[in-house]
């Protein structure tokens, strides 16, 4: 990270950062929320705002590969950071393998806390190929959901660890 | 009501130099920000007072951690993801890493770091008593040079601890004697992941080796967490059942003198009257598993 990138005097950045595989450029304040300027400048709804405070994991997104709460990033930490999104995730195979057991296995209903919950299950993935019940329950335990119920969650990650990357 | 981020300065100087240059220019002026987890949360709420932020996140030479023959020592800018995934961390620290592990979610173990979490001072913090356990000592830099402090004594009241306004915790240094102990953690909340603790506790202990007699407690060491100002060690129950065999009457002994050193309070999570019960009964916990291991000569340093 560098000093405070392209500063001009009304208090604004210049930051360069990529956003589901494509180099953006953005001029924003730099305790905007990583959340707000996904949803304004880059109209990347699918990231949701719940709680606001880091207790609900409604606005994960990966950075650098990590999860994190958009809604408690300022936004000049995630200078030349790589930002995925559940539009990014969508785009590409694995991701459509979480999508596609969340459908069948009916781990969706309002959508609120959907985009967050894959997040967290493919980072789950990605560090351990076939978890445990229990790996999965902690993977996602900072993703709350009010309405679909965690079991049918819990299954399509099962069912999609099951599946294979390849699937 | 919600900040307006035009209202901020944040600025990353990349470099501990340049960090701690600009707290030198104007002390107390910046307030630190690593992975956010407590900042944005102020922040949310319209509560954050500091209007110049200096962030410290992912700065290299926080992110360390380094194994020597006597010690490991964390960056403070480590987060608890770094902590519970590392494998000297998990066999020397095994409370530290359990810590890391039930702190947050796993979105906030990504980000919160064990520095943030000392300068944050929480009376309920996860990792704390595990520090106070441990013998953890800190060291702070500045624009001056570093100094070297014990933690035990770093928190000097509410949420106020010994760090001057132009210091950061650089790191975190861990004894690995402790190695060998009998080691017992547990956080009880409404539930694990994403709950502030109602009572946490840490504690360490060692059994006499002499296979004739009735192993006596050579060694103990408690810390709770939510039941004081500040993350407390128990000092006078620790001296009063040292040296001493673990029977029905040493614990309720343990648990009198805890319950005179802990000073809880009624808040939204939990009573003062709860908590003084889970405090009393986790001690006694402990102490059955130490005897537990004695009895079934069971090998030491397992986390139980």
């Amino acid at each position: 990270m560098t000093q405070s990138p392209g500063k001009k005097n009304d208090g604004k950045c210049e930051l360069s950062l990529e956003v589901n595989g494509e180099p953006k450029m953005v001029r924003v304040y730099p305790m905007e929320r990583l959340l707000d300027v996904l949803r304004h400048e880059f109209n990347l709804t699918g990231t949701k705002e719940g709680c606001g405070e880091g207790e609900c994991g409604s606005c994960s997104v990966l950075m650098d590969g990590a999860l994190v709460n958009s809604c408690l990033v300022p936004v000049l930490q995630a200078e030349g950071a790589a930002i995925l999104t559940i539009e990014g995730l969508a785009a590409h195979e694995p991701s459509c393998r979480m999508q596609q057991a969340f459908l069948e296995c009916g781990g969706a209903q309002c959508g609120i806390c959907t985009p967050g919950m894959i997040l967290a299950a493919v980072h789950l993935l990605d560090k351990r190929a076939q978890p445990t019940l229990e790996d999965i329950r902690e993977g996602l335990s900072g993703n709350l959901c009010r309405c679909t119920g965690y079991m049918q969650i819990f299954e399509a990650v099962l069912e999609a660890a099951r599946r294979g990357p390849s699937a | 009501m919600r900040s307006d981020p035009s209202d901020y300065e944040l600025v990353a100087p990349g470099s501990l130099h340049a960090a701690v240059c600009l707290l030198a220019a104007e002390p107390g002026a910046w307030l630190p920000i690593a992975g956010g987890t407590d900042v944005m949360v102020q922040y949310a709420a319209g509560k954050l007072t500091a209007r110049k932020l200096l962030s410290i996140w992912n700065l290299p030479e926080l992110r360390q951690i380094d194994i020597l023959p006597d010690e490991i020592r964390i960056g403070a800018g480590c987060t608890y993801t770094d902590l519970r995934e590392h494998e000297f961390v998990r066999r020397d620290l095994p409370l530290l890493a359990s810590a890391a592990q039930w702190t947050g979610g796993i979105a906030n173990q990504n980000r919160g770091t064990i520095g943030g979490n000392i300068v944050n001072a929480s009376p309920a913090a996860d990792s704390l008593p595990a520090l106070l356990v441990y013998d953890a000592e800190l060291v702070l830099i500045s624009a001056r040079g570093e100094r070297r402090l014990p933690y035990f004594g770093f928190h000097t009241g509410y949420k106020r601890t010994q760090l001057l306004p132009d210091e950061l915790i650089r790191s975190v240094c861990l004894p690995r004697r402790f190695s060998t102990y009998v080691s017992y953690a547990r956080k009880v909340g409404a539930r694990n992941a994403q709950a502030i603790s109602k009572v946490c506790i840490a504690a360490l202990g060692l059994l006499s080796s002499d296979a004739a007699d009735t192993p006596r407690i050579e060694d103990v060491r408690i810390a709770l967490g939510s039941v004081a100002p500040i993350p407390l060690r128990l000092i006078e129950t620790e001296k009063t059942i040292q040296g001493k065999i673990i029977d029905r009457g040493l614990l309720t002994l343990a648990k009198q003198i805890a319950d005179r050193e802990i000073r809880p309070i009624d808040d939204i999570r939990s009573t003062a009257r709860y908590r003084a019960a889970v405090a009393g009964n986790l001690i006694v916990e402990f102490l059955e598993r130490l005897r537990a291991t004695g009895e079934q000569a069971r090998e030491p340093g397992a986390i139980a």
